[in-house]
């Protein structure tokens, strides 16, 4: 096991693309990967979240009930996942919408301004790809170029102008995890 | 190696059976396999295939009837609720000796129930549903490639016997995605379909009936008497399970579908503990392997059959091991997915008490 991640948000932030892309990124890098979405009316309005999972070996439950690392885009995701993170872990959270500090001492935390960040870049919607970016240089669970492979496939033929924007956010998360 | 390709459960399938020469899909909406059909009216017209939504499950499953009997690789899939509608279409194709496919991503029941991951189909699937005297294969996968797999060889599987053959997933497997590759396999010679209805052109002038009526008695029983030796060939030659880690174990776990994927998680946590466990995972539900049974049965102590059910395949479990050994059982219901520490635990608490 590389890495098995939950991430969270409301509705819309991408939340599924992102971990989409991750899974992608690891089938690039030759390893074996899964990804399962919480699916149902969770989608509309609640919180929407996926499981990615990253292993060397072949992936037994896509059903992880303690992650190595979560992903909370908004408030509720937060409260519903912070418990879970297993002890030594990593949390990234999204401090533009998430004003309360995590209460768990016994993982890493780190917050990350991704809407603020995004709205520089000009472009809110990579949000989700500045919280990857974060998850990518706490984690090192894939590599860079395979992660770019994954944009290139994700973006469809007319939207490949948005490569370069995608790719600065992802910088932008990973240059906030030292 | 073939390309690797990450697609969702549901897409996975639809693709196989493009893959498989399939060119009649008749479907009707409901989660968790909405991306089945999606998936078939997008890719239909592009391999001059046809994709109809019917106007009901029920329509669906007698235009997969129709397009069978003319000899045509036909398929429908739903989901709990819809196939419990299709199943006097089944029996009739059944009846008929007609090659069909049938694909089920269970969801939680009973009634409308959830549109959560759910195994409370299994006693529908494996035996009966519909009335009469019937058998449907059934093929139950635990990962996305093998979904594929199975759905090339479930195709192979109908025209060979002449038997409808069902894909029992469930919402998990649908939805999720992992990376499959379309290998191109021949796995069996198969027998020209003589007895389609396509034209008395394709036949010498012959006629071909297809029906699934007999009134008279003799001619009816003998009709049965048919198919029950059909069904016994199957039972002799297609059983198929994987066995991991029972060599020695003390305990083996029984589990088909994605609980048998999460069963794999809590066997290496428990191996990793020093606990002697392994796990039995049947892929033909019907039939059912017990001849993979039989390898364990000696050695292996004790039974614990996981389900996401009250407990169904856990009676064929104990019908198989015959009473030799203690079979245990642990399910979760209404569309909520064991944990692999779930299933650990139960594991743990039997060896437990055991000593």
């Amino acid at each position: 096991m590389i890495l098995d991640v939950i991430m969270a948000g409301f509705g819309g932030q991408g939340v599924m693309l992102m971990g989409q892309l991750l899974t992608y990124a690891g089938m690039v890098d030759n390893k074996q990967v899964s990804w399962m979405p919480a699916y149902g009316p969770e989608m509309r309005g609640g919180t929407a979240n996926c499981t990615v999972i990253v292993s060397d070996a072949p992936v037994g439950s896509p059903v992880v009930s303690e992650p190595k690392a979560v992903i909370a885009m908004n408030l509720p995701s937060l409260d519903k996942f912070e418990p879970l993170v297993k002890p030594g872990g990593v949390l990234i959270y999204n401090s533009s919408l998430i004003h309360r500090a995590p209460t768990r001492t016994d993982v890493r935390l780190i917050a990350i301004p991704a809407n603020e960040i995004a709205a520089e870049l000009g472009n809110t919607r990579v949000a989700n790809m500045v919280m990857l970016g974060a998850l990518l240089a706490a984690t090192e669970a894939v590599s860079t170029s395979a992660v770019e492979a994954a944009l290139k496939k994700a973006l469809p033929a007319h939207r490949q102008d948005l490569l370069p924007l995608n790719l600065e956010a992802i910088a932008r998360g990973r240059e906030l995890v030292k | 190696m073939g390309e690797r390709i990450l697609m969702k459960g549901n897409e996975a399938i639809g693709e196989a059976a493009i893959k498989a020469g399939c060119r009649f899909f008749f479907g009707y909406p409901i989660t968790p396999q909405n991306e089945l059909p999606e998936y078939m009216s997008r890719r239909m017209p592009q391999v001059d295939g046809t994709f109809v939504q019917a106007e009901s499950e029920i329509a669906a499953i007698n235009m997969v009837y129709g397009a069978a009997g003319a000899g045509a690789r036909a398929m429908t899939s739903s989901s709990s609720p819809g196939i419990s509608l299709k199943q006097e279409g089944i029996s009739y194709i059944a009846g008929a000796e007609l090659p069909a496919v049938i694909v089920n991503i269970v969801r939680g029941g009973p009634g409308l129930g959830g549109i959560q991951p759910g195994q409370g189909d299994y006693f529908q699937s494996v035996k009966g549903g519909g009335h009469g005297d019937y058998r449907l294969i059934v093929l139950a996968p635990a990962n996305l490639q093998e979904a594929v797999d199975l759905v090339t060889e479930a195709f192979d599987l109908a025209d060979y016997y002449r038997n409808p053959v069902l894909i029992l997933g469930d919402g998990l497997l649908g939805q999720m995605m992992e990376p499959v590759e379309f290998k191109a396999t021949k796995l069996r010679e198969l027998p020209a379909k003589e007895w389609a209805t396509n034209g008395l052109r394709n036949h010498g002038g012959k006629t071909n009936i297809i029906n699934s009526l007999v009134l008279d008695p003799h001619g009816l029983e003998e009709h049965n008497i048919r198919l029950q030796e059909k069904y016994a060939r199957i039972v002799e030659a297609e059983q198929k399970a994987e066995i991991v880690d029972c060599d020695d174990a003390e305990l083996a776990i029984v589990a088909y579908g994605s609980t048998a994927r999460i069963a794999k998680t809590a066997v290496t946590q428990l191996r990793q503990e020093g606990l002697k466990v392994g796990l039995i995972r049947p892929i033909s539900l019907w039939p059912f392997p017990v001849k993979d049974f039989e390898k364990v049965i000696p050695t292996v102590k004790s039974f614990l059959t996981v389900e996401m059910s009250a407990g169904q395949m856990v009676e064929d479990v104990r019908l198989t091991v015959n009473g030799c050994k203690p079979v245990y059982f642990y399910g979760r219901m209404g569309g909520i997915v064991p944990a692999p520490e779930e299933i650990a635990a139960q594991v743990r608490e039997i060896l437990g008490g055991a000593k």
